[in-house]
């Protein structure tokens, strides 16, 4: 495959990039001088210390050898980087989850300071684990499995590295700002109008990237995975520029006013959030099941028409689902029932999809002994079904009424999100380590398998804290008396609920343990150790092969 | 354009729209002549490390 390593069009690039990259130092030096607080002059100080690390990379690279002195074809080198990010925001956002359960248990953990407050530090969990934990992951993965898929080494020698890069630096000026009360207030959309602005920049250089490596694929199919990843790009694209069309208050503050007002803004702002779900959440970790599942199992996808039927039955229906967050509020009826029909319909696909990652190990079923991996994913695609069963129920209107706003919603969000998205980033994780550093294998199974059970156990105890406290808080905000009165005030609700936050927490930090024991396999890994230990030795083929 | 006339677009041409695309989808996916591309296809993620 000697002819893909074309470096013809990334000398070309370096120096524009080069003067792009000086321009920036010079606006974040502006930023620094001029910022109208704290936050933007910290802000403009990150983004010249981007730029100039920038600049810093692009001369290292001028004088590197060229990139393939390995004798690589593809592309490795960025997603490398992007496994040990993934991995550290992973445990980063993980934390700062335990760390805000604990407040919500004991509120002392507050401490009475701003920057560590509960409702500084929940957008924050949030946006880690989401953003940087899944968006990293995703932005990885992607990476690989199309250059595998398409045969095709990434497009770009340097836009590959400012996406990864770039996207970082959006995390962290996020991050850093909700720390200091920047935020729009819009839930997963929290980033105020600048964040925006650079998050744009480089997610449209990460679309080209992926359209220019498709376009120079060897393979005359583009792979369904491939599909989902570019309708995740695409769609989250759309959703980030609408949801964040904001006029900033000056050039140099935080501070901007959403372009929509009441019910509209309401609208957009879930219909962005919850298609943050479909596309981001589901779409992109689908291409992710579809590419490690049928790998790691070995065998092809059970039905690749099935899959087809699938990205376009779920991509057709879930831009619909968003209005089933706003039940009972100024909305239109008609349009509270329209997403709460779509939600319904969305059983179809889900369960769909879901049948087609697990039917993909029939006559394979046996590894799921031996092969920790495969395990995992393998029960992410499992807490992908459940949770999918449960949101559809949770969006029919008159069941809304007993679990919105209660921690039933938090039970389900977390049962997606601890289940399916982190657990088949896990298994892609562990998957990919030891391909990406040319390693025989991971340093122990046995480790893998011992966070597959703490962190399933974890899963267990805080779905089942959330599902209990959500019910009770739904029943007692709704109990009344004979005469009419309600039953409980609403601090009498928050006192019933504290056991189950102590039984969530402990849920959480089994979930931090277990990312932490599988950040140390990944690093032991990647150092070229081998764990000796026995190995389950693989079932023995059966003569006869089962029917199928 | 008002509002009514964005909705019946959309109930009309946005609908039909959609499900001639969608019934395009099921036939290149159920279309028995793609059966082996879709074969070879399933295979994919077995071909490279």
């Amino acid at each position: 495959m000697a002819e893909m390593n074309d470096h013809g069009g990334h000398t070309v690039m370096r120096y524009p990039v080069g003067v792009a990259l000086a321009g920036g130092a010079l606006l974040g030096i502006f930023f620094m001088a001029r910022g109208a607080n704290t936050a933007m002059v910290l802000h403009g100080f990150l983004f010249l210390a981007f730029c100039v690390g920038g600049i810093f990379l692009l001369i290292r690279q001028a004088y590197a050898a060229p990139t393939d002195a390995a004798g690589t074809t593809y592309n490795d080198a960025v997603t490398r980087v992007g496994v040990i990010i993934s991995m550290f925001w992973g445990v980063v956002g993980f934390l700062a989850g335990l760390v805000i359960a604990l407040q919500l248990a004991f509120p002392e953990l507050n401490f009475d300071l701003p920057w560590t407050n509960f409702g500084r530090l929940r957008p924050l969990h949030t946006s880690a684990v989401i953003f940087a934990f899944g968006g990293n992951v995703l932005i990885t993965t992607s990476f690989h499995v199309v250059q595998r898929t398409c045969r095709a080494r990434l497009a770009g020698e340097i836009a590959p590295w400012f996406v990864l890069w770039g996207y970082n630096l959006f995390i962290v000026i996020a991050a850093t700002g909700y720390l200091l009360g920047v935020t729009q207030s819009k839930e997963y959309a929290e980033p105020e109008w600048y964040a925006d602005v650079w998050l744009t920049l480089v997610w449209v250089v990460y679309l080209l990237v992926f359209l220019a490596t498709l376009w120079r694929r060897r393979e005359p199919h583009i792979y369904v995975a491939n599909w989902f990843y570019l309708a995740f790009i695409v769609t989250v694209a759309m959703l980030h520029i609408i949801n964040n069309l904001a006029v900033p208050v000056s050039w140099t503050g935080t501070k901007s006013y959403t372009l929509f007002a009441g019910v509209q803004d309401a609208l957009i702002q879930w219909w962005y959030g919850h298609n943050a779900v479909g596309f981001f959440l589901t779409a992109g970790f689908l291409g992710i099941m579809y590419y490690f599942v049928p790998k790691q199992a070995q065998r092809p996808v059970y039905s690749y028409r099935l899959s087809i039927i699938h990205f376009w039955s779920l991509i057709f229906l879930y831009i619909w689902a968003g209005p089933h967050h706003l039940h009972y509020t100024a909305l239109p009826q008609w349009a509270q029932t329209l997403g709460m029909t779509f939600s319904i319909m969305l059983w179809m696909p889900s369960w769909g999809g879901m049948i087609n990652g697990l039917m993909t190990l029939s006559g394979a079923w046996d590894k799921l002994r031996t092969d920790p991996v495969l395990r995992m994913l393998v029960v992410s695609v499992a807490f992908y079904g459940m949770s999918t069963f449960e949101g559809p129920v949770m969006s029919i209107r008159a069941v809304n009424s007993l679990s919105h706003y209660t921690d039933w919603t938090i039970g389900h969000v977390h049962s997606g999100a601890l289940g399916w998205v982190a657990f088949v980033s896990f298994g892609a994780l562990y998957a990919l380590t030891p391909i990406l550093w040319r390693r025989q294998r991971l340093y122990s199974l046995q480790l893998v398998s011992v966070h597959f059970w703490i962190a399933s156990i974890g899963i267990v105890l805080y779905i089942t804290a959330m599902w209990v406290s959500g019910i009770l808080q739904g029943l007692m905000w709704r109990a009344y008396d004979s005469l009419g009165f309600l039953e409980y005030s609403f601090v009498e609700t928050v006192a019933a609920m504290h056991p189950f936050y102590v039984i969530r927490a402990a849920g959480g930090a089994l979930f931090v343990v277990g990312a932490l024991v599988m950040a140390y396999n990944l690093w032991r890994t990647v150092r070229g150790d081998l764990r000796s230990e026995a190995l389950p030795a693989a079932q023995p083929s059966p003569a006869v092969a089962p029917a199928e | 354009m008002l509002y009514e006339d964005a909705t019946s677009f959309a109930a009309s041409y946005g609908l039909i729209y959609l499900v001639v695309l969608f019934a395009g989808v099921l036939a290149y996916a159920l279309w028995p002549g793609n059966k082996r591309k879709f074969d070879r296809a399933a295979r994919l993620p077995l071909k490279e490390d």
